[in-house]
């Protein structure tokens, strides 16, 4: 019994010794293979491994460049870059959509407005496109972003630049705006930079126009960044280059003299050198701030905008087309003696002429008119007259000579260029033969006749100065004078003396004499009808809509043109709101002081400046979209909802 | 040894606490970079609860192989009652729970059930009688000591726990002589069961584990986060490592646990597979002396608890260092002296002072049927 036992136990010891040895040589095996392991990680993978640990590591944020400058012809700045510290959200790096937005909306103390507008891009937003929730913010605002940062995933707050234009609203419609490229730009060339939160494009005028030349190249940042997106510290920066800057004709306080000079109205200013043909203004009015849309601008806002009847967001100077009325006058008359008829032949004005069987109306009587006469009275008889005689087609030679119906190689997207009636364009439009009063009609610059207010412009300094001049945006020290139209300076000068007539003389336009003692204007003015006669007289009596536009172009000095302007001022009532304009326009380029003066004075009757205007309007508009908001959200109440109203009731 | 130095400290056993210091140290040393340079949150008491508790292994040894033997059955059954313990409270308490909050350690009873297995097989192997060795008498034991436990630890859910406890004592029946056929006939059906276990048993969370640690690009910031980031940072430290306090996957908390689960992908980052041989090195010293031990000794049962024990702590290594290096799925097994962690450390301190205890005192040849 004994010995079975014994061996029994000394064969386990065997077995045990045997089989510690297999787990000894298991655990060795096991060893030697993590090594392997961990060799082949470190050392064969060793590159992936520290190109995947660079790249958890450091996070490569692209600066977005500061855009070029633009500047005027007197190197001002027009649109330049502010220091921004701003905050933008990256929509697929959110976690929690509603805290975030609520954190930001405490922190950053955002009105309902914002709010909304917020939402609703992120709404539109796709996934990888920054939405921008605050610029223009004060450090202690960033400050208190960026230390939430860890809990606030998708959240970007940065410093950069943001575009900035000194003038606003003056400059709304020449420059454009820049705003945040757009998903189907980002299809179009995907690269990143322009999905950087502060990357901004040009979404309009200039700013679209000269977007390669004004973008510039954009920097890098190198960050050391926690997992949780805490950056540490700063590795390395490359800073951005700079765009071109661009400099225009423009005299940027010409223009914002212009735009506020032209006040409450719908219309629109144009002023031009008539030695180069360098557009010294261009301002439409009422405007949108490019400020506040390159800042991403509100619902209410833009709502606002563009239910306004004074279309704000049109550019009336290139797509405002107007029927020219009696501002063609000059140039017709300057048609007629090319054409062989001498000044001094005269007709006789009854209050109208019978031109062909048809007894045409003057809107006065003139009795014996001769052409200045015609020009400084306005007289429409001898010009149903002469045109007739003439014969209009050849008259609209002349008119397009001179610039109307033409388009200008100007860096704008589009331009409305307006008609020139002719028989020809007729017949190739309507299909029908020209008759007598289509002569009658046009010859006044009525009928079919529309020019937009840069035409005008460029028909005053052409008509000033006999010279082929073409209008420029851009600055160019290397311009070659404009080319001679052909007209003899007898009748230049004939021209010239009866327009500054209009003005200085027995003319229609008494009051545009400028309050300067040794410069005289010379001009002429237009007043287009809206509607016929038998719905409204048309002056500034009538309903806002139904009043005549008032029209008026001029040159000074009217001896030795210098500069030629436009003015158009939609339902003015009558050139009577055109030419106290262009007249104040004009003392501005010789007496600022005394220009301002005036400005000023008018300002007050206004209700202040355009931006203090703007924001008094923008306050009126939204308290009534409120109330018509409460009032849809809440219909009256059966029961009082509240204490408060309940004691209102009593 | 001097003559300088009394006895008693002279004949402890320097080379052992030596190799622990190093390992030790080394856990400190990195622990203390993943702090950012400081001794708190994790260096200071990874140090102090070192020296607490080789001070513990020390007594410990001084232990005779009479009282383990004794104690094997007993210490198994308040183990169990611990681990139903921590079940009631955390059923109580709403919520699951896997350790008793002692004041001074949060105490995993779990943990201690790894050694308690080992005394417990170990004991029931010395008293069978070895001609029933080969009888259905030396099987069902083993499943009934293990079957109260792994349910226990299964529904805390530790997975990984559960794992090193069977493979501990199925170790002990492998040492203790049971047919090789069982075994081999064993590792057949669990990879039958596997697949089965796999889609029935486990949690889903579980699952997600397993597959992502097969793939683990596949979802590089959900599961298989932990993977990714800890393959990254033992890549990237290379040959020598980033350097002591460079490491960027661990200070920028790219990855994650690192001073506990992962503090060898902490480890090597820094100090590159240099640090990781170095490692594997003392861990082999440690495992050869505790093999060793095994062999000297003289009685059966110490002869298996000191084979018991140096598994059991060569399980936490292997399944950590593979989980690490993307060999296994994420358990959450700690690595022992450089993890960050009391109840761990204490169960393997445990180990170290039994297999010190047995190394005094190999008994005498044959033992209890000697």
């Amino acid at each position: 019994m004994k010995s079975p036992k014994t061996i029994s136990s000394a064969m386990q010891e065997i077995t045990f010794t045997r089989r510690a040895t297999v787990i000894g040589g298991l655990q060795i095996g096991v060893g030697v293979m993590l090594a392997a392991r961990m060799a082949y990680i470190s050392v064969a993978e060793n590159e992936r491994y520290k190109l995947l640990s660079e790249s958890n590591r450091v996070n490569l944020t692209l600066v977005p460049p500061r855009r070029g400058w633009l500047i005027d012809r007197n190197g001002k700045p027009i649109a330049n870059n502010k220091t921004d510290f701003r905050v933008d959200i990256i929509p697929d790096r959110l976690r929690d959509k509603k805290q975030t937005i609520a954190t930001l909306a405490e922190l950053l103390s955002l009105d309902s407005e914002e709010l909304e507008r917020i939402n609703k891009e992120l709404a539109q937003a796709t996934s990888f496109q920054p939405v921008q929730v605050a610029t223009g913010l004060d450090w202690e605002e960033y400050a208190a972003v960026s230390v939430r940062l860890p809990d606030l995933p998708g959240v970007s707050p940065r410093q950069g630049f943001s575009r900035n234009y000194p003038t606003g609203p003056a400059v709304g419609h020449l420059v454009g705006y820049v705003g945040i490229a757009s998903a189907e730009d980002y299809k179009k060339n995907p690269d990143p930079i322009l999905v950087t939160p502060g990357y901004k494009i040009g979404k309009d005028g200039l700013e679209k126009m000269f977007e390669d030349r004004l973008q510039g190249k954009p920097g890098a940042k190198r960050v050391e960044v926690t997992a949780r997106g805490k950056i540490v510290r700063e590795l390395n920066t490359h800073p951005d280059t700079p765009g071109k800057p661009l400099q225009l004709t423009l005299d940027i306080d010409l223009q914002e003299y212009a735009a506020r000079r032209l006040g409450p109205e719908s219309g629109s200013v144009v002023v031009l050198d008539t030695h180069s043909g360098d557009i010294l203004a261009m301002a439409s009015m009422p405007s949108f701030d490019p400020n506040s849309f390159s800042d991403g601008i509100s619902t209410v806002e833009w709502g606002m905008l563009s239910e306004d009847d004074h279309v704000p967001l049109r550019n009336k100077i290139l797509k405002g087309l107007y029927p020219p009325g009696s501002t063609v006058k000059p140039m017709h008359a300057m048609a007629f003696l090319e054409a062989g008829i001498q000044p001094t032949e005269s007709i006789t004005c009854g209050g109208g002429r019978r031109i062909g069987n048809r007894f045409f109306h003057c809107w006065g009587n003139h009795g014996q008119v001769d052409m200045a006469k015609g020009i400084y009275q306005s007289c429409d008889s001898y010009f149903y007259h002469f045109a007739q005689e003439v014969g209009f087609a050849k008259v609209a030679d002349y008119a397009k000579l001179l610039g109307m119906g033409q388009e200008f190689p100007l860096p704008v997207s589009s331009q409305f260029y307006g008609t020139v009636p002719s028989p020809a364009w007729l017949e190739k439009k309507y299909k029908r033969k020209w008759q007598t009063y289509d002569t009658v009609n046009s010859s006044i610059g009525q009928g079919y006749y529309l020019a937009n207010p840069l035409q005008l412009a460029v028909m005053a300094a052409r008509l000033a100065t006999g010279r082929k001049l073409m209008p420029h945006m851009l600055a160019d020290s290397k311009r070659k004078p404009a080319p001679s139209l052909g007209f003899t300076d007898d009748h230049i000068a004939y021209v010239r003396a009866a327009m500054s007539e209009v003005v200085n003389g027995r003319g229609t336009a008494g009051r545009a004499k400028l309050p300067l003692d040794d410069v005289l204007m010379a001009g002429k003015t237009g007043t287009a009808q809206v509607v016929s006669l038998s719905v409204s007289n048309g002056k500034r009596s009538a309903p806002w809509k139904y009043r005549d536009h008032g029209l008026f172009i001029c040159f000074a000095p009217f001896d030795n043109p210098r500069y030629a302007a436009a003015v158009v001022i939609e339902h003015g009532g009558g050139s009577g709101a055109a030419y106290p304009v262009a007249r104040d326009v004009i003392t501005f380029l010789y007496d600022r002081e005394k220009a301002m003066n005036v400005l000023t004075d008018l300002e007050k009757s206004w209700g202040g400046t355009i931006q203090e205007r703007m924001d008094t309007k923008m306050a009126a508009y939204r308290a009534a979209r409120n109330m018509e908001k409460a009032a849809a959200d809440n219909p009256p109440p059966e029961a009082p909802a509240d204490g408060t109203e309940a004691s209102a009731g009593d | 040894m001097s003559d300088f130095v009394p006895a008693p400290i002279a004949q402890l056993p320097w080379k052992t606490i030596l190799l622990l210091f190093v390992l030790a140290s080394f856990g400190f040393v990195v622990l203390y970079s993943a702090a950012g340079g400081s001794m708190s949150p994790w260096a200071g008491p990874h140090m102090f609860r070192f020296t607490v508790f080789v001070v513990m292994a020390i007594v410990l040894s001084r232990f005779k192989e009479s009282f383990w033997k004794t104690m094997a059955f007993p210490a198994y059954a308040i183990v169990v009652l611990m681990l139903l313990g921590v079940e009631l409270i955390g059923a109580v308490g709403g919520g699951s729970q896997r350790w008793l909050n002692l004041g001074f350690i949060n105490l995993q009873p779990s943990e201690l059930m790894k050694v308690a297995i080992i005394l417990a097989v170990a004991r029931f192997y010395d008293l069978l009688p070895p001609s029933q060795l080969r009888t259905w008498g030396a099987i069902w034991p083993l499943f009934g000591l293990l079957a109260v436990p792994c349910m226990l630890i299964l529904l805390q859910p530790d997975l990984g726990t559960t794992i090193t406890v069977v493979a501990g004592a199925l170790t002990i029946a492998f040492l203790a002589g049971l047919p090789l056929r069982l075994f081999i006939g064993g590792a057949a059906a669990v990879a039958v069961i596997a697949p089965l276990a796999y889609f029935f048993a486990l949690e889903e969370y579980q699952q997600r584990r397993v597959t992502t640690f097969l793939n683990p690009e596949n979802d590089p910031l959900g599961s298989g986060y932990h993977i990714s980031q800890s393959k990254i940072a033992i890549g990237s430290g290379g040959l020598f490592g980033k350097g002591f306090m460079n490491g960027t996957q661990s200070h920028l908390d790219y990855l994650p646990e690192g001073h506990t689960d992962f503090v060898f992908a902490t480890m090597a980052e820094e100090w590159g597979l240099m640090g990781g041989i170095l490692v594997l090195f003392c861990f082999f010293l440690l495992f050869r002396w505790g093999l060793g031990v095994a062999m000297k000794a003289k009685t059966r049962f110490s002869k298996l608890t000191a084979a018991g024990l140096t598994v059991t702590i060569f399980f936490y290594v292997a399944i950590n260092l593979m989980m690490v290096m993307g060999l296994a799925p994420v358990v959450g097994i700690p690595l022992p002296f450089l993890s960050h962690g009391g109840s761990s450390m204490m169960t393997i301190m445990i180990c170290v002072g039994i297999l010190m205890s047995i190394e005094r005192n190999p008994g005498r040849r044959g033992g209890a049927f000697g």
